[in-house]
């Protein structure tokens, strides 16, 4: 409201002599900053701050949704406990790593080779090679990760029908590769197939988002680096590993960090991917999943707050633990 | 050796080509289911070509969504005025932290950053019972006013401000008398369209794409948007396929558009946290 009032003393000022008006600037000048910044604070005080306290509190409480918000009941830590020593937790969590790990691994291990090479070979078709990686990102994951489902079906899927394909290439009636490809159609329904098909679709998504990280960090190696290498005899290969991927480290801290930020919090595509069930066997479900169910399904809201903290706790210890391997000493 | 390196270099070629083709190939069967019928999509092997069912596809959308338009202009609403109301707040905070010297100013924009580290899913729970305990249940608001103003976009605005705008432009607009909230609309939203724009793609697909913060505030059908109202396909016992085909088509569609128009800027914007920070 200060503001606004001195806004309005200071317009009516307009006309006086500079000297009188700067006086009122000046005081502007000291108010107006705050009030430019005070929509965020106001917005995430309510929408951000408040809840989350509130959540934290609600992870202490038993709490029947039916009985209105005054019939919480305080029980200390048994959320907490009951949530860890819930076998479907436990489930969910090990699911959340294994996908985390298979959709994430491979991420890093494609995008730094491919930045690589569309940083040295691509001069004319590097913004729309970039751009063809990079733009699954940028879709919706709900419309992309049904159209996975249909690719994924067992009889009539496309991604059957390639792999069976290539399975059951044969030269002289032996089936050359049958040892990496299926012969018959894979059910990827089933609960040892359901992590390797979000795994997929989530690599999908990302792999582009993480070739663009690289790439921007390839692009402030400075040049003289490889030719020095070159003048020392290094081919290729050689420059890669002993040039560009050590100085590529501090990019691949942040990427990986990054990485397991996101992959701990999957939620949408394994949530559409398995109908918002989990799958046979829960073998899709993530903890993400999992909290999300135990609030919404179960209506056990103080358990699956204390899901949701245990959750954030675990991603904030594998960051620490990531700076801690990767992170060294002069990096953010 | 130089053949050597041909020799990788067509072989690296083929095996980016190979990936390019895997990254784009759900987009090309999604309009090609789009454009089947069901047993069509359901038999062996499946379609590689466009067929004739577009219309009849989106008949059958209609037919399980009779609210899809009110779910698409809904969709539509919600983006375009989180994105206004973004590009207003954010470049208003980003303006005071670039331009202005006050107190606590790196504690406070320390602070909004460290909300970048909170997990979205961490609210989830909390804000649908206050949306509820609030009334907003079912109502645009509940997606549009806890997303109008990113810590992202403070981020942003405040870096492209600081390095387009020169201080002794302000310095000089606020000597000739002029008004703070006058300096922001005359002399700093003029300098910041590139920014703007950028800022805004990111936003409207954001908020377009957004599936988590629907779900947990809107159950009407009506109020569905569109990546909900897609989902509400998969419980339908035989799934259309051809008709979620389509949908996600819909859904996708303005989303490629945006993109092909302006994927680099899309692209740095994205990418800029993470690059800059």
């Amino acid at each position: 409201m200060n503001t606004t009032t001195s806004h309005k003393v200071s317009s009516t000022l307009h006309k006086v002599p500079p000297k009188k008006g700067s006086l009122w600037l000046r005081k502007g000048n000291k108010i107006a900053p705050y009030f430019f910044i005070s929509p965020f604070f106001i917005i995430f005080g309510v929408f951000g701050l408040f809840p989350l306290l509130f959540s934290l509190y609600l992870s202490f409480h038993y709490w029947e949704p039916a009985a209105g918000l005054s019939a919480m009941e305080w029980v200390g830590l048994e959320n907490y406990v009951f949530a860890l020593q819930d076998e479907w937790f436990q489930k969910s969590i090990y699911n959340t790593v294994v996908i985390a790990l298979k959709s994430g691994i491979p991420q890093h291990v494609v995008a730094i080779p491919l930045a690589f090479f569309i940083h040295t070979s691509f001069t004319r078709w590097r913004n729309t090679v970039i751009g063809v990686y990079f733009v699954p990102y940028i879709t919706s994951t709900v419309a992309i990760s049904l159209v996975f489902t249909t690719l994924f079906s067992r009889d009539f899927g496309m991604v059957n029908q390639v792999l069976t394909s290539l399975g059951n290439f044969t030269v002289a009636d032996i089936h050359v590769l049958s040892w990496i490809f299926p012969v018959n159609n894979v059910d990827w329904a089933r609960p040892e197939y359901t992590k390797d098909m979000i795994s997929f679709v989530v690599f999908w998504r990302y792999v582009g988002w993480n070739t663009v990280l690289y790439l921007s960090a390839l692009q402030t190696i400075p040049k003289d680096l490889y030719e020095a290498a070159i003048i020392d005899g290094a081919n290729r290969y050689q420059q890669f590993w002993y040039v560009t991927l050590p100085l590529l480290k501090p990019m691949a801290f942040f990427a990986v960090t990054l990485t397991i930020i996101g992959n701990l919090q999957l939620f949408e595509e394994p949530f559409i991917i398995t109908g918002g069930t989990g799958g046979i066997d829960q073998a899709g479900k993530t903890a993400a999943m999992h909290m999300y169910l135990t609030a919404f399904v179960e209506s056990d809201f103080g358990t699956a707050s204390a899901i949701s903290w245990i959750l954030f706790m675990m991603i904030a210890g594998l960051t620490w633990m990531n700076h801690k391997l990767l992170g060294g000493s002069n990096e953010e | 050796m130089s053949n050597l390196i041909k020799k990788d270099k067509v072989i690296a070629y083929v095996v980016v080509s190979l990936g390019a083709v895997i990254m784009l190939a759900p987009f090309y069967f999604m309009f090609v289911f789009a454009s089947h019928s069901n047993s069509g999509i359901l038999s062996v092997p499946p379609p590689i070509f466009f067929g004739d069912y577009i219309v009849e596809n989106f008949n059958t959308l209609i037919d399980f969504l009779p609210y899809f338009w009110h779910n698409i202009g809904l969709s539509l609403f919600v983006a375009v005025v989180t994105t206004i109301l973004n590009l207003l707040f954010c470049s208003l905070a980003g303006y005071a932290f670039a331009m202005f010297d006050f107190k606590f100013k790196n504690f406070l924009f320390v602070g909004i950053m460290a909300t970048m580290l909170l997990p979205p899913f961490l609210g989830m729970i909390p804000t649908a019972m206050i949306m509820s305990q609030i009334g907003w249940m079912n109502d645009p608001k509940a997606l549009i006013i806890p997303a109008a103003c990113g810590a992202m976009g403070i981020f942003m605005m405040r870096q492209f401000i600081a390095s387009a705008i020169p201080k002794e432009l302000v310095e000089a607009a606020r000597m000739d008398g002029c008004r703070e909230f006058k300096i922001y609309y005359r002399v700093v939203i003029p300098l910041i369209t590139p920014a703007f724009g950028t800022l805004g793609l990111i936003t409207f697909i954001g908020s377009w794409n957004n599936f988590m913060g629907p779900l947990v505030v809107m159950n009407d059908m009506k109020m569905f948007t569109i990546p909900l109202a897609l989902r509400a396909l998969q419980g339908t016992g035989q799934i259309p396929w051809g008709a979620v085909a389509i949908g996600a088509a819909i859904a996708v569609l303005p989303l490629l558009f945006l993109f092909v128009i302006a994927s680099r800027r899309l692209i740095d914007g994205l990418t800029a946290g993470a690059v800059k920070g």
